[in-house]
């Protein structure tokens, strides 16, 4: 395994809390200088898996491996190759941001003449300057948050582990918090959990969605969306009676197909769901059709780009209805019935 | 040990930045220093036999059970209740490197602390120039007692302090444990059930694990290598209970 290309390859992986089940089954690979986003309602999971791929708890049965390295056997090992950064951020309230990297950077075994320049280039990257000599419990949450980012990279490990990093920041933080993470990219690989959805799509090669301790959605966004909400949508706002409108429709494209419609309103407008699982656009289509047709009042035309928020809740509800069926197309999902 | 060093120069920073080592160390000297002119002020009135000295030492337990939870109980159990444990221990370094650095920076305030105490003899050897009053023996032997005793009940501190993720409790933990070691098995031995045939081998455990008997001996310039064998393996014994006190919390957790 050791010469296998994947910097983290968990499979089967379950963890039990007293009777509970927190993690159920788990298998999937992330590759060398991959971004990995970790998605998931709360106490879905996403902080235990976390913590069992740092060596921090103990898994009930399945297996880890990091860089090659057995989580359960050779904890050492994977202890020197990852960054972790835990929910919350836990800090020490009294001791000072730049005498706190320096601590950290000693337990990380790094020589005293590589710590100092790092200090600075983090403090610089993280944009922590300013603060280097204030007490961190005396901090704002986002300094404190940077800290700990700053804290997880500091050794450059091959593996960093942030469980919400960006939770608790002002958009202009998260901007920066973003860039860094995409800076990381190819170099050292990444797993992130997040609630803020957007931010995820911007910065992961790949989303792992998992809900009750089990993965129910894995590959990328884009992928994602084409696969758990299949179609693209469109909506028109039209004066039209529904029989004509049918017609003209599929004289568009036979897999153009109604949803939806709503009552007229005091104009007689009616908005229109229409879907296709086709991936062309057909919005100018629609527009020319209904244009050149009198009998048609358009008012406006929208076709609706699903994010990756619509993925998620698609992706979470299903797994509510459908626990144990397979799903996800993605390679390295497997789920075990 | 290269980690052993660092948290152990981390530990002794972040309790020397700690109000409460400082609150610690003030009533401890304090509170001895009264003790000190109390005892001298009696042998001003009434001549006495012993030296000063040991009858100092033998108050030791009043600020032994008092200072040694404040300076322990925030050691582990403060990490605990911040998550700091979790980032600590995912670096590369063991429970017992985490343990032994913290246990090594509490046991070296304790010293210091204690070798303030050197101060009133210095004083009234300054102003008295009686060899009687400042009799080596019972000194050396009194400061070698708490230099060994130490050992044991600093373990105890963090041990109580590995139990909980709230100060308080590991304090009174601490506390009781402590009266429970020094007070305790005075109390036991004084108990004229021991004196029964029966109870022989109790009463001679009993005898063993008396403290302030240890104390007395160290006074007279006795240094027994079963008190020492005592201390110290009681403090190895406690430090492997801390250490499994902090695993099992991780495990269940």
């Amino acid at each position: 395994m050791s010469d296998s290309p994947s910097a983290i390859a968990v499979s089967n992986l379950v963890k039990n809390y007293a009777g509970v089940t927190a993690v159920s089954n788990i298998s999937f690979t992330v590759a060398k200088g991959e971004i990995l986003g970790f998605l998931g309602p709360n106490g879905a999971g996403k902080s235990t898996t976390m913590r069992i791929l740092t060596g921090f708890l103990p898994a009930t049965s399945g297996e880890v491996q990091i860089c090659g390295h057995s989580v359960a056997t050779e904890t050492a090992a994977v202890k020197r190759v990852i960054g972790y950064m835990p929910e919350n951020n836990p800090l020490p309230e009294d001791i000072r941001v730049s005498e706190y990297l320096y601590y950290r950077g000693r337990l990380k075994e790094m020589s005293r003449k590589k710590l100092g320049p790092r200090i600075d280039e983090l403090l610089e990257l993280c944009d922590l300057k300013r603060v280097r000599h204030r007490i961190i419990g005396k901090l704002s949450k986002g300094f404190r948050q940077r800290i700990g980012i700053a804290e997880a990279i500091l050794a450059e490990p091959p593996v960093i582990i942030m469980d919400e990093p960006t939770i608790g920041l002002d958009p202009h933080q998260i901007l920066i918090v973003r860039d860094l993470i995409s800076r990381l990219r190819g170099r050292m690989t990444v797993i992130i959990s997040s609630h803020i959805l957007p931010e995820i799509e911007m910065t992961c090669d790949r989303v792992l969605i998992i809900n009750q301790g089990r993965v129910v959605a894995a590959g990328e966004p884009a992928a994602l969306k084409r696969e758990l909400l299949g179609r693209a949508r469109y909506e028109i706002e039209i004066v039209a009676e529904s029989a004509d409108m049918a017609g003209l429709i599929a004289s568009i494209d036979p897999s153009l197909e109604i949803t939806s419609e709503t009552m007229p309103d005091a104009e007689g407008f009616r908005t229109i769901e229409l879907s296709t699982d086709h991936d062309s656009d057909f919005s100018e289509d629609l527009l020319r059709h209904f244009a050149s047709h009198e009998r048609f009042r358009l008012r406006g035309l929208t076709r609706a780009q699903p994010t990756l928020e619509d993925v998620f809740l698609a992706a979470t509800k299903r797994s509510w209805d459908v626990v144990d069926r397979p799903v996800g197309k993605s390679e390295t999902v497997n789920q075990n019935s | 040990m290269r980690h052993f060093l660092t948290i152990l120069g981390h530990e002794v920073r972040m309790l020397l930045v700690s109000p409460g080592t400082y609150i610690a160390a003030v009533t401890f000297l304090a509170f001895m220093g009264f003790i000190f002119a109390g005892i001298l002020a009696e042998y001003s009135t009434v001549p006495q036999e012993s030296s000063p000295a040991v009858a100092f030492f033998e108050l030791f337990w009043v600020p032994v059970i008092f200072i040694v939870p404040l300076l322990t109980m925030k050691s582990i159990s403060e990490e605990r209740r911040l998550g700091t444990l979790e980032t600590l221990l995912t670096t590369p370094i063991s429970t017992g490197e985490v343990v032994m650095g913290k246990y090594g920076a509490a046991y070296l305030l304790y010293i210091s602390i204690w070798s303030a105490t050197g101060g009133l003899f210095y004083i009234l050897h300054r102003f008295t120039q009686d060899s009687f009053l400042l009799d080596l023996g019972p000194l050396i032997g009194g400061y070698l007692f708490v230099a060994v005793s130490g050992l044991l009940f600093v373990a105890i501190g963090i041990f109580a302090s590995s139990l909980s993720r709230n100060q308080a409790v590991a304090g009174i933990f601490g506390v009781v444990m402590l009266f429970g070691l020094i007070i305790g098995t005075q109390l036991l031995a004084g108990l004229a059930t021991l004196n029964l045939e029966s109870f022989s081998a109790v009463k001679s455990g009993v005898e063993y694990l008396r403290v302030f008997q240890h104390l007395d001996d160290f006074s007279r310039g006795i240094v027994d290598s079963r008190q020492l064998l005592f201390y110290v393996s009681g403090a190895c014994l406690t430090l492997v209970l801390s250490v499994l006190g902090l695993e099992a919390k991780l495990i269940h957790s």
